[in-house]
């Protein structure tokens, strides 16, 4: 039964991700990440990562992506351009990929992970997360907050001025 | 595929490979950041695969791969918020947001 | 006494003391500037006023319960902080301490709104100081009723920001502006002290407690103070100690002690009103309360204790004698401001809390009411300058009647309020065990010259004030007039009050029932009663006739001096020139600060920026002065000798660059290209090696 749902959840994450890389349309693009991000989140809470899971839902879905929605519809005004780069450059680039996809998978799956020989049940994690933020990840935990202070002030300065300039 | 660490590697390798594709093939500026999307969760799948099949040991704490997971995300979401201030203000200026129109900075 | 009100109905009801007044600032705050004026002061007014009558509700409601142990009332609105087993709450807390505290403010509070309406007409932003006072009233109550010490810090920080800004509420005066600043500057290095203790409290606490603390209430940290007993000292002293004495630096800010209290004087710059509200009757004595509050934690810090009653007595001294020479009406009432104070700060340094709370309560009174009579004499003659005034009697009756009633009171004059508290805090003084052998004995002494410089300095206030003939010039003199009704009634009703506060704490003597004393009990510390158990009434009745006969020496020589020999002054003056400048420029404390922190902050400030003008910048120059020079020399050379060669290497590097150029697309694309090609080629060097 987990293995059905493992592999429905995997389905959901792979299969819109190749609409994301290959749709002509840039709506529908989104909208594949959407459900990518979605099986994505889905998958996170299989591997006991509940708090990792909601933060994807909220964030990524609920705020990444609605952004990255937000600036296509933005920006369909005027001629519409192909979408992708021409064909010679596309098939250089899918060689390209394909051989970092091959070495990818050959370490993925010839590697030996000193994996756990018993998988323990899955805990909730937000306390221990928690900890871990405000412990030993304090310092990087406030550089983060900080870092995105300076990119909503620095998001806010960029279009302020731009609209400024018209 | 079994529930197992390499299933969810060969996920996040999917994930990452497919992302990268996007980068290199669009030309419309969101398309790219969609790819790093892509990229960035191929990678953040990776960690937490990681920190749920590693073997426990006395010295590490396995959740620190679900800490640098909310890292990912923080910088992603910081990283599409001044990425989508530079593309409409690039697009005000400019009317498009097509990567190849923007060569200024030729040498 | 039969129960008027349900306790049950009133506890539900407490929220609308601080709320009220809230519900003006907002109000006020927001419309000020469309509303009509008059609606303006009705909203202002009627909102505290409307709380006065809650509180007089609530006073009933504690009475009308038989046991005094039982007289508490706790709203809890919502939980505001949940952190594990750790919770607080937004909880009103009315005990009889509050209640007290409670009457006064909105009380006093009450009266001084009603005399701003008359002091401030015609003033173009009359909403923003009808807010501004009613926010202050809001964060005084929440710091008296607030059932947890954070919910107090909130209050406490409140009351600082409402003081900055109604200090400051004629902006557009530099001068004022930057008082403003200071009071509130120096407010927050006390709250530094207050936040560290605080945060030291906690950490102790629930280190210590294993889990069993669980919240911040009142009721909480006095069951936990025993835990700080058992936590391991730092520096030697005891953290209770540590607590103890960082709350009390907390309160020198707001409270204006040694060595906070400069920016009290400077505060005088805001409306009159305000002086007499916050900076005489209320917030500074936000720290008086504070103690008495965490009279359980004080109680168990001896140490700290002896430090307070000391400071305050020190200060009590201290700032009497500022007020000697000073000329500005309303600089003389804020020294003895801050040394009516310190007479607070020695009553509760000795554990007489209640006493301390009484002479907070009188204080209020009577200080009002002076600051209130300074400000209807300042409202005829537009000046500070006590040496541009004299004469108001004939001019200013019932401005002047009523001063006289507040002048007697703080002189100390039997049987008005200021004389039976201030009496009873020498009193306890004498009485008291301190750590320190004599030291009550000292104190005592101390706060008895205190006493007598009071009713010195005070004397020359009225005397220059009100007697002789005015001599702010003849043209002045046609426009002087006494105050509208609106301005002279809160003046009588305080004045009444000061005549007459005394009767809530009658001295043990008169064998009448000390009724503040009763009432308080329940809140205090049982070591807090020490002041009242062994009553040796003739020395008690001794120290009266002593305190009595020191107000009176005090009163004839201020008389002596301005009235029948005004000559004196001068002299002694030229006689001990060096120490009447010292106090004329009090003591140049202002001018140590300034010397000791802000100009070498200045200074810090200036020297970076100086090193990176010279040294930074200064490095970079020099090397390309270096380079400079270098350059010819080699130029010449190469001029000379290796110019071919030269000129052979460069059209190669010309040509390798336009090459390389060529790399440089400007497309994005082009860069990810060999991002990935870079990733690329690591994947094949893995998979062939």
């Amino acid at each position: 039964m987990k293995d059905i749902i493992f592999n429905v959840f995997i389905l959901v994450t792979i299969i819109p991700c190749f609409w994301v890389a290959l749709s002509s349309n840039i709506v529908h693009a989104a909208f594949s990440l959407l459900i990518t991000l979605f099986g994505i989140a889905g998958l996170y809470v299989l591997l006991g990562a509940d708090f990792i899971g909601v933060v994807q839902v909220i964030v990524y879905i609920g705020g990444i992506l609605v952004l990255i929605i937000f600036g296509v519809m933005m920006t369909q005004r005027g001629k519409l351009l192909p979408l992708s780069i021409q064909l010679p450059g596309k098939v250089f680039a899918a060689v390209l990929t394909g051989v970092i996809l091959v070495a990818l998978l050959l370490v993925a799956t010839r590697s030996l992970w000193p994996v756990a020989s018993v998988l323990g049940e899955p805990q909730p994690t937000s306390a221990a997360i928690g900890d871990l933020l405000l412990g030993k990840y304090l310092i990087p935990f406030e550089v983060a907050s900080v870092l995105l202070l300076a990119a909503l002030v620095g998001a806010v300065l960029i279009v302020r001025r731009s609209v400024r300039g018209e | 595929m079994s529930y197992s660490l390499p299933s969810f590697l060969v996920v996040s390798s999917l994930l990452f490979c497919l992302g990268m594709y996007t980068v290199l093939t669009r030309r419309n500026a969101i398309g790219i950041l969609m790819g790093i999307e892509l990229v960035l969760n191929g990678a953040g799948l990776n960690f937490v695969a990681f920190s749920r099949f590693l073997e426990p040991s006395q010295t590490t704490n396995l959740l620190s791969g679900q800490v640098f997971t909310l890292f990912i995300i923080a910088v992603a979401a910081a990283e599409v918020a001044v990425a989508l201030a530079i593309v409409l203000s690039l697009y005000s200026r400019m009317k498009t947001i097509d990567v190849e129109e923007f060569k200024q900075l030729q040498g | 006494m039969a129960k008027l009100i349900d306790p049950q109905h009133m506890k539900s009801i407490l929220w609308l003391i601080p709320c009220l007044p809230l519900a003006g600032a907002v109000i006020n705050g927001l419309l000020g500037r469309r509303l009509p004026a008059r609606l303006i002061h009705f909203i202002g007014c009627a909102s505290v006023f409307m709380a006065f009558l809650v509180s007089v509700a609530g006073f009933f409601t504690l009475l009308g319960i038989e046991e005094p142990q039982q007289r508490l009332l706790i709203q809890s609105l919502y939980q505001w902080i949940l952190t594990g087993s750790f919770s607080l709450e937004v909880a009103f807390r009315l005990d009889p301490l509050s209640m007290v505290l409670c009457l006064v403010v909105t009380g006093v509070g009450f009266l001084i709104h009603l005399y701003s309406v008359g002091y401030m007409a015609g003033d173009e932003s009359q909403g923003r100081y009808f807010a501004y006072l009613n926010l202050f009233t809001f964060s005084m109550l929440l710091l008296v009723l607030g059932d947890n010490l954070l919910l107090m810090f909130v209050g406490w920080e409140g009351v600082g920001l409402c003081s900055y800004l109604l200090i400051g509420f004629w902006f557009t005066d530099l001068e004022k502006a930057q008082a403003g600043m200071k009071a509130f500057i120096v407010n927050r290095v006390g709250d530094f002290g207050f936040f560290v203790g605080l945060m030291l409290l906690f950490w102790t606490l629930f280190e210590g407690s294993n889990g069993t603390m669980t919240g911040l209430s009142f009721q909480q940290l006095r069951e936990g103070i025993p835990l700080l007993g058992t936590a391991r000292p730092i520096l030697g002293v005891g953290v209770a100690t540590w607590v103890a004495l960082l709350f009390f630096f907390g309160a020198t800010g707001k409270s204006a002690q040694i060595p906070l209290y400069i920016w009290l004087p400077d505060a005088m710059a805001g409306p009159t009103p305000v002086s007499a509200f916050i900076h005489a009757a209320t917030m500074v004595t936000a720290g008086v309360y504070m103690i008495v509050r965490l009279n359980f934690l004080y109680v168990a810090a001896p140490v700290a204790m002896a430090v307070v009653a000391v400071v305050g007595g020190v200060t009590a001294f201290y700032a009497a004698t500022i007020a000697l020479t000073q000329n500005d009406i309303k600089r003389v009432l804020a020294y003895s401001t801050i040394s009516q104070l310190g007479y607070m700060f020695l009553a509760v340094g000795v554990a007489a809390f209640s006493t301390g709370i009484f002479h907070l309560v009188t204080h209020a009174f009577f200080k009002a009411l002076l600051f209130l009579g300074a400000g209807s004499v300042i409202h005829a003659v537009h000046s500070n300058d006590m040496q541009e005034m004299g004469g108001l009697k004939k001019y200013m009756p019932h401005t002047y009647l009523t001063f006289m009633a507040a002048y007697l009171a703080i002189s100390g004059i039997p049987p008005l309020s200021g004389f039976m508290s201030k009496d009873e805090i020498l009193w306890a003084t004498f009485n008291s065990h301190l750590p320190v052998a004599g030291l009550g004995k000292a104190l005592w002494a101390l706060g008895l010259l205190t006493a007598g410089l009071t009713a010195f300095y005070m004397t020359r206030l009225v005397v220059l004030t009100f007697m002789g003939s005015f001599r702010g010039g003849s043209e002045k003199e046609k426009h002087l007039h006494e105050s509208p009704s609106v301005m002279t009634l809160p003046l009588m009703a305080l004045a009444v009050l000061s005549v007459a506060g005394g009767v809530i704490g009658l001295p043990a003597v008169t064998h009448l029932p000390n009724l503040l004393h009763d009432f308080l009990g329940p809140v205090l510390s049982s070591h807090g009663t020490s002041g009242h158990q062994a009553h040796a009434y003739g020395l008690e009745v001794l120290l009266m006739l002593i305190s009595t006969g020191v107000a009176a020496t005090g009163i004839y020589l201020g008389w002596l001096f301005y009235v029948k020999r005004p000559e004196l002054p001068a002299k002694l003056a030229a006689r001990f020139a060096s120490l009447y400048q010292v106090l004329n420029e009090k003591y140049y404390v202002d001018e140590i600060y300034q010397a000791l922190f802000v100009r070498p902050l200045l200074k810090l400030v200036a020297l970076s920026g100086r090193f990176d003008l010279n040294t930074i910048d200064g490095a970079v120059n020099l090397s390309s002065r270096v380079t400079v020079k270098f350059a010819f020399l080699i130029g010449w050379e190469d001029l000379k000798i290796v110019d071919g060669a030269v000129n052979g290497l460069a059209d190669i590097f010309k040509r390798w660059g336009a090459a390389l150029r060529r790399l440089q697309t400007g497309r994005v694309q082009h860069y990810l290209y060999s991002v990935v090609l870079g990733i690329f080629l690591l994947s094949v060097a893995m998979i062939m090696f």
